[in-house]
């Protein structure tokens, strides 16, 4: 099956930044993938490299089989909402509906109607006396009707408040199960949809730091702490993501756990325990004591 | 659904727990893929791994074109299967507490016989 997306040494430089750097990896069809990392990481950049809307230093990227620059047979199957989606201040709601059927091949009115009214919002609301919020609302709703083959979202939720933003996983999930198509979510809330990912792709300075199925992620990863001596021995020789001490006590997050791993370790008097998706990749990307250890004497200090 | 295991194998451990306790009945028809994902909010990917390991396991069978059904049998042999490991998942863990306690095996013995929790 060719994959929805295939980027080969995709790279991206301005002046001596590579926003983008020498990412090579593949999103399967039908799959929600969690594009994750900081602020400036590259994220954005790579998504606007993946719709056509840079062009690449290096490199090169396809979106089912064919590349995106200027290529309107394979953008119409496209949906990018962007962190900052504008519409025109002065559209109503319903402007932007009745136009999102000329960009959008698979858009559903029907459905389109039916989330605007979850998100409390009436088609004749000018855009310009929206909320934050509410403008982020827009962009989430046209994100879902569309059913694009390749949706993307990129942060769709400034201004968003919890309930609306458990409307839009619920949403989408649903939506997903019945329209199988490929979603890139783009987010910091790791915690919030880490249930709905099936795959993690982690960006960290331009490159491609982690590029796994979440399921893998999540049962891999653990902490494992005890007194200082029995951790050491039992970490020496592993790839450690992450290490606490406090007083004798240490607690270190170790990347590949299986299970007799977790035995062997349980067995040595070590507790076990779980590392959620966000700890994971804020280990990984933290950039800072990720090798040192800070003691509580050096913290306070 | 918590982050210690893969959200797959907790799906698959509660329909499990149903079984045994008997609120989902051998010959009925389990929830859909679908519905599964929706209900924990979790990727149906996931949803349908949890659902498959059953189904290699012959917990659950497919019947084409109309869903899962819980089968035959099904009750008796997971209860034999957790039966297997009772003493590791509960046993070890109770005696390394004792003794850290320094509770003896015969005032644990006697605390089990007593306790009358239903």
């Amino acid at each position: 099956m060719t994959p929805a997306v295939e980027a080969h040494g995709l790279t991206k430089r301005y002046g001596p930044l590579a926003a983008v750097d020498d990412a090579t990896f593949t999103i399967a069809e039908n799959t929600i993938t969690g594009l994750l990392g900081r602020n400036g990481a590259g994220k954005t950049t790579l998504m606007r490299l993946i719709t056509g809307q840079e062009f690449a230093t290096r490199g090169s990227v396809r979106l089912f089989g064919a590349p995106p620059v200027e290529n309107a047979a394979v953008l119409q199957h496209t949906c990018f909402i962007s962190e900052s989606q504008r519409y025109p201040d002065e559209f109503r709601i319903k402007h932007v509906l009745e136009g999102a059927p000329h960009f959008f091949a698979n858009w559903n009115t029907e459905f389109a109607n039916e989330l605007v009214e979850e998100f409390r919002l009436t088609r004749k609301q000018r855009i310009k006396k929206l909320s934050r919020g509410q403008r982020s609302a827009i962009g989430v709703i046209v994100g879902l009707a569309s059913r694009a083959p390749l949706t993307i979202f990129d942060e769709p939720y400034l201004g968003l408040d919890a309930v609306a933003r458990q409307a839009f996983y619920d949403r989408l999930l649903a939506d997903y199960s019945e329209h199988p198509r490929t979603v890139i979510l783009s987010t910091h809330l790791i915690d919030e949809v880490s249930q709905l990912l099936e795959h993690a792709l982690v960006i960290d300075a331009g490159r491609i730091v982690i590029d796994a199925p979440v399921e893998e992620l999540r049962s891999s990863a653990a902490t494992v702490s005890g007194t200082a001596e029995a951790v050491e021995r039992f970490i020496a020789g592993r790839e450690v993501a992450h290490r606490e001490k406090l007083g004798g006590l240490i607690s270190a997050t170790v990347a590949a756990m299986s299970e007799a791993d977790r035995a062997d370790a349980r067995t040595a008097g070590l507790e076990v325990g779980p590392v959620s998706l966000q700890q994971l990749i804020v280990r990984r990307t933290g950039g800072f004591s990720t090798t040192s250890t800070t003691t509580l004497e050096e913290a306070t200090a | 659904m918590d982050d210690s295991r893969p959200i797959f194998r907790q799906l698959a451990e509660q329909i499990e727990n149903q079984i045994i306790e008997g609120s989902l009945a051998e010959s009925e028809q389990v929830p859909s893929i679908n519905e599964f994902a929706a209900f924990h909010r979790i990727n149906p990917a996931t949803a349908l791994k949890g659902i498959t390991l059953l189904v290699d396991t012959e917990v659950l069978y497919k019947r084409r074109g109309i869903g899962m059904f819980v089968a035959e049998g099904a009750r008796g042999r997971l209860i034999d299967a957790r039966r297997q490991t009772f003493h590791d998942d509960f046993i070890r863990p109770l005696h390394a507490e004792a003794r850290a306690l320094g509770i003896t095996p015969e005032e644990l013995a006697d605390m089990i016989r007593k306790d009358t929790t239903p």
